[in-house]
């Protein structure tokens, strides 16, 4: 039987770019060019190399997210994937972890899986727990934050490497995986892939097809509010010196007067 | 006064300085009750009386080591429900992020990851977070169900507050869904001696500039003679020249420590992101335009090779 993997993509604002909070407090899409999420690039090249060594699988990248975040599945598509979700919503404009997680896990189910990969993190919101709740709302085994993964006879296997130690673990499919940017590079997208990728599939789906009721979701149906964004100020302007040979004395000298030594 | 629960992240038993500072933002909002799980649990609760804890809910299972998160999920759920408490808080470790977001989805409460302080509010605990690579600061808080809220270290200083921390078994009943996730194998580190990267009062890491796996001894040379955590950039661990789990960054540590060195390191977003809330920054690059410089309190334009052990020279004599 065929292995269905779906991997979760999310399009985020570059990170590389001058990024601002909207008048609502949620992320200001407009200002700034979006992308497939640097560290979702990973999950997507997992997918591709298990799908490879598997006798026969079709991944679907989902995402959950605006119009524009089309550009996330293409650039998914382009990579290898066979087929795209989109789940768009205007109600789905402000959604926290537990809104988009929600709707993640019915799409999920939707769709229909053996194995659900996730990157480590966005690189926007930055919380790194949304494949932990994937996992207790669909209540399959969690195997994340790991540097290498495999797939063999229904079993998943990968390396987690933590603070304190490094860990094998093991757990039977159906389950959600999450990888680190350590477990191997990103493939680019090849010229054929990007011209494949126009023909893929996408699903669109609102959030009536999977049951889910506007209050649910969205900033009215968030369960954090922010309350106030405020820029960092800048950081004021430092002594520079040129090291002329007694560089390391002068700076010896200004981490004494602050006390480090 | 209501009570607070602070899940414990300790090593069979020594109770890791987050959890302590934990304790510091635990009693602005209450009476911390602490969780500790695992082996060596009952020894934590000295260390936790001494810094606030009125009690001390202690289980242990094979269940903990053996199978992944879930276990200590079932634990904590079993804590929230005996004590009913105004708030959870944990540390911002992976794991017990982790922990943190499954108990939240099965209380239905909102959650709060990363938060750098935490005060008492008129509608529940405020939690202060960076967001955009620490470019914002932002307040939020949580509206729905119990706040459970994952604090970063060194977001409160560790304060001695004695209190009563009777110790109580918990009983855990574990769910079917416990044993999902089987740990076959567990590779502690190798302890290198110096302090652990997030938790330090000084850093010095090195990036590009140093230029090879070899070169790295000046930069530790430097971290030793300060008793500093040593860290990397992300170009220097993907040459392979520093392990990751040294790798200071948006894809690895955030750090926040009361001085940051950075050695070779130009300062791309991908690295201020995980260092640029640290109190004093000093930097050494060749480069007089690396956007290092314009975080700086003090910079030296250098070869580091130069100047990093004339440095470690000037501190070790100072020091005697």
């Amino acid at each position: 039987m065929s292995l269905r993997i779906v991997v979760c993509v999310k399009y985020v604002p570059d990170a590389t770019g001058d990024r601002h909070f909207a008048d609502d407090l949620t992320v200001d899409r407009d200002d700034v060019d979006g992308l497939l999420s640097e560290l979702d690039e990973y999950a997507v090249e997992q997918a591709l190399q298990i799908a490879d060594e598997a006798d026969d699988a079709e991944i679907t990248v989902l995402t959950v997210g605006p119009e524009d975040a089309k550009d996330a599945l293409r650039k998914a598509l382009s990579m290898g994937a066979d087929k795209a979700v989109h789940v768009e919503d205007d109600d789905l404009h402000g959604s926290d972890v537990m809104g988009t997680s929600l709707v993640l896990a019915k799409a999920i189910e939707k769709t229909g899986y053996d194995l659900v990969i996730c990157g480590m993190a966005s690189t926007d919101g930055v919380m790194g727990v949304l494949p932990a709740i994937l996992a207790e709302r669909l209540g399959v085994p969690q195997v994340t934050l790991l540097s290498e993964v495999s797939v063999e006879d229904g079993t998943v296997k990968g390396r987690r490497d933590g603070d304190a130690a490094s860990e094998q673990l093991e757990a039977a499919l159906p389950a959600v995986v999450s990888v680190t940017d350590q477990s191997g590079e990103a493939r680019y997208p090849s010229f054929k892939g990007i011209m494949a990728a126009k023909k893929k599939p996408v699903e669109a789906l609102e959030l009536d097809d999977l049951d889910i009721d506007a209050d649910e979701v969205g900033l009215a149906g968030a369960w954090t509010k922010v309350d106030s964004a405020t820029e960092r100020p800048a950081r004021t302007a430092g002594t520079i010196v040129k090291d002329e040979g007694e560089g390391g004395k002068q700076l010896a000298e200004f981490l004494a007067g602050q006390k480090f030594i | 006064m209501a009570e607070v629960l602070v899940y414990v992240d300790h090593v069979d038993g020594a109770v890791r300085k987050p959890t302590l500072e934990l304790l510091t933002l635990a009693r602005r909002i209450g009476e911390p009750v602490a969780v500790a799980l695992g082996n060596g649990a009952a020894d934590t609760a000295a260390a936790l009386a001494e810094h606030g804890a009125v009690k001390v809910l202690t289980a242990d299972a094979p269940e903990f080591a053996d199978y992944l998160v879930v276990p200590k999920v079932d634990a904590l759920q079993a804590a929230y429900e005996a004590v009913s408490p105004a708030a959870v808080l944990l540390p911002s470790s992976a794991e017990a992020k982790e922990i943190a977001a499954r108990l939240a989805v099965r209380i239905k409460s909102g959650i709060i990851t990363d938060a750098i302080d935490l005060e008492a509010g008129d509608e529940g605990p405020v939690a202060t977070q960076s967001a955009f690579a620490a470019s914002y600061t932002t307040k939020s808080r949580i509206t729905q169900g119990t706040p459970v809220i994952t604090v970063k270290p060194n977001s409160a200083a560790v304060e001695a507050a004695p209190a009563a921390g009777a110790v109580e078994a918990l009983t855990v009943s574990f769910s079917e869904k416990a044993t999902g996730t089987k740990v076959v194998s567990r590779t502690p580190r190798e302890s290198t001696g110096r302090p652990e990267l997030t938790e330090a009062a000084i850093v010095v890491s090195g990036g590009r500039g140093v230029n090879g796996a070899e070169n790295f001894s000046v930069i530790e040379a430097l971290a030793d003679s300060l008793g500093a955590a040593v860290g990397a950039s992300r170009a220097a661990v993907d040459a392979g020249w520093y392990p990751h789990s040294n790798q200071v960054g948006q894809t690895g540590k955030s750090v926040s420590p009361q001085l940051y060195i950075a050695s070779g390191i130009s300062g791309a977003i991908q690295h201020r992101a995980g260092m640029q809330t640290s109190k004093t920054i000093v930097a050494i690059n060749k480069d007089a335009e690396a956007p290092i410089f314009d975080l700086v309190d003090y910079g030296v334009v250098g070869d580091l090779f130069e100047v990093v052990p004339a440095l470690t020279e000037e501190v070790k004599a100072r020091k005697g």
